[in-house]
């Protein structure tokens, strides 16, 4: 235990936490409204979650349980990485079950598995502004944002439609949140969209590059931008889980061999796993891990 | 025709520092009237439109904008979200560069459709045969719809500017030197298409040009500046067939004939 005593609880300095939690507590007061704040050097590089990581950090208690995903998954490099992280500098229980969790911090996904109140989940946010990419200029885009001028947004999907004959953008698609802030819901696919809305779970948002820290308090309307003859759609899969015979969920396709062979698994592995232990079969599943009739 | 004016500009005045930008000026718009303002290049007539078009804080004085409620309001005493909705809706702004009144990397259709977005349309299909029915007025063809405006030649660049401005049906434009860049046949062209339009929409605008004969095909009225002074105004085919003040004569008799 001696490496632990060399860092203070949950590796930030007192001040920057408290600094960290004020920006949460404003973005919560404010849904959807990008705070700036002070964001620090991370012991691990931009991209990789350091917006997540500092908020993670801000709010973690010793009795909080951890839970990482990246991509959906537990056990990808990021994910183990950060949950080490946090064992290592505030020794606190990690867990992979979605229901155990009272902190999950993500990349790309929101658990299958339904959120309850007192949970947290923590999103790492690459560019934290939906309308960065029309709109180069912070300066505009924060008077955007402050007169609620969002006719921009639409232009994009405008842009979809007329190049693809439907609305393409399937991640990080713009949601307007408590009918007031346009939102960028980092990069998680628009099947997760509807999971925001209304959810029982706080939901805290942070982007270390940009320095951005944004929320959307339990509760909230949380609505999906789309034209009136062109409604927002989630994804949808013609073929359940290969592991576990899942439908309705989010699939990832995984390439077997170099001979085209593919399969569409979970990409919440919690849940698959949760699902192969109850004894659901997918076409692919492990023969070993049929359970004894 | 009503019979108040739709802007009304009183001893408007712009210093940059000690130096003179533009002076002094007054005068009244009226509904579907062309105003040409003329001059050399530093005679503050840039200034002048960029104070009028709110892009720019005059020093003094006032400008009032008779709104389409009737409501008169200052310019400069408007909120910032009054004055951006105003501009894009009851106004234009056609840039001398396209570029800059125009976005650059989304389809020309995006381009004439975002400011119905802007006014909150959300049905797609109206969006887009609005926009189809834009271009068809300003001479693009349909099928050039998705096309970005990086592709399309300078005067199709302005027309489609003209086109994004004019899709709200606004009452007063802007114009910084709407034909500059272009070559004289095209030029003509664009000229004829912006007479028609400025005709059948009853628009008012400002035109702000060096080249005189814009001046005389689009306004009734026009302006000569100099040194950030109106040196003299009137009726655009007196003021050039009679100038009276000795650098409008100057101007007047410039012109190479050919």
């Amino acid at each position: 235990m001696s490496e632990i005593a060399t860092y203070n609880f949950a590796y930030l300095d007192e001040q920057t936490k408290r600094m960290i939690r004020r920006a949460i507590l404003k973005g919560i007061a404010i849904p959807g409204y990008q705070v700036p704040f002070a964001s620090r050097e991370m012991p691990m590089p931009y991209g990789w979650g350091t917006g997540g990581v500092q908020v993670t950090a801000a709010i973690i208690g010793p009795d909080d349980v951890l839970k990482v995903i990246d991509q959906g998954a537990d056990d990808t490099t990021n994910a183990v990485s950060i949950r080490a992280f946090f064992r290592k500098v505030a020794d606190v229980a990690v867990t992979t079950e979605t229901a155990k969790a009272t902190i999950i911090q993500t990349r790309h996904r929101i658990p299958e598995h339904p959120l309850t109140a007192g949970q947290t989940l923590v999103y790492q946010v690459p560019i934290p502004e939906p309308l960065r990419f029309l709109e180069p200029r912070e300066t505009e885009t924060r008077k955007m944002h402050a007169l609620e001028e969002y006719g921009l947004m639409h232009v994009k999907l405008y842009e979809d439609i007329a190049r693809h004959g439907r609305i393409a953008t399937t991640y990080a698609y713009p949601v307007k949140v408590e009918g007031r802030y346009v939102m960028d819901p980092s990069p998680t696919p628009k099947f997760d969209n509807p999971k925001m809305h209304m959810s029982p779970a706080l939901q805290l948002f942070g982007a270390g590059r940009e320095k951005r820290i944004y929320a959307v308090p339990p509760f909230t309307r949380v609505v999906s931008l789309d034209f009136e003859d062109h409604p927002f759609e989630i994804q949808t899969f013609d073929q359940p889980c290969a592991l576990c015979g899942a439908e309705q969920v989010y699939l990832d396709e995984v390439i077997l061999d170099d001979k085209g062979g593919h399969m569409f698994v979970c990409s919440d592995t919690d849940h698959c796993e949760k699902r192969q232990a109850c004894g659901h079969r997918g076409h692919l599943a492990p023969a070993a891990l049929e359970p004894a009739q | 025709m009503t019979d108040e004016p739709l802007l009304r500009v009183t001893a408007l005045s712009k210093y940059y520092g000690s130096r003179i930008g533009c002076e002094d000026i007054s005068f009244d718009l009226w509904p579907g009237e062309v105003l040409a303002v003329v001059g050399e290049s530093g005679s503050g007539k840039t200034t002048l439109l960029n104070c009028l078009a709110t892009r720019l804080l005059p020093t003094s004085g006032t400008a009032s904008y008779r709104m389409r409620d009737n409501q008169w309001r200052d310019l400069y005493r408007m909120s910032e979200a009054e004055r951006r909705f105003l501009m894009r809706t009851d106004w234009g702004f056609v840039h001398q560069n396209p570029a800059d009144g125009l976005r650059m990397t989304v389809s020309a259709g995006a381009n004439v459709g975002e400011r119905l977005m802007a006014i909150g349309d959300r049905h797609y299909g109206n969006i887009r045969s609005t926009a189809v029915d834009w271009l068809g007025r300003v001479e693009i063809d349909e099928e050039r719809i998705d096309d970005e405006p990086r592709a399309f030649s300078g005067g199709m660049r302005q027309r489609l500017q003209i086109a994004r401005n004019l899709v709200t049906g606004p009452r007063l434009v802007f114009m910084d030197e709407p034909t500059g860049g272009l070559d004289v046949s095209v030029q003509a062209r664009l000229l004829d298409l912006l007479r028609g339009l400025v005709t059948d929409l009853g628009l008012a605008a400002i035109v702000v040009t060096h080249d005189l004969a814009v001046a005389r095909l689009l306004s009734q009225r026009m302006m000569v500046m100099k040194d950030g002074h109106v040196v003299e105004a009137g009726l655009t085919d007196r003021v050039l067939d009679d100038p009276r003040a000795p650098y409008t004569q100057l101007l007047v008799s410039s012109i190479l004939q050919v």
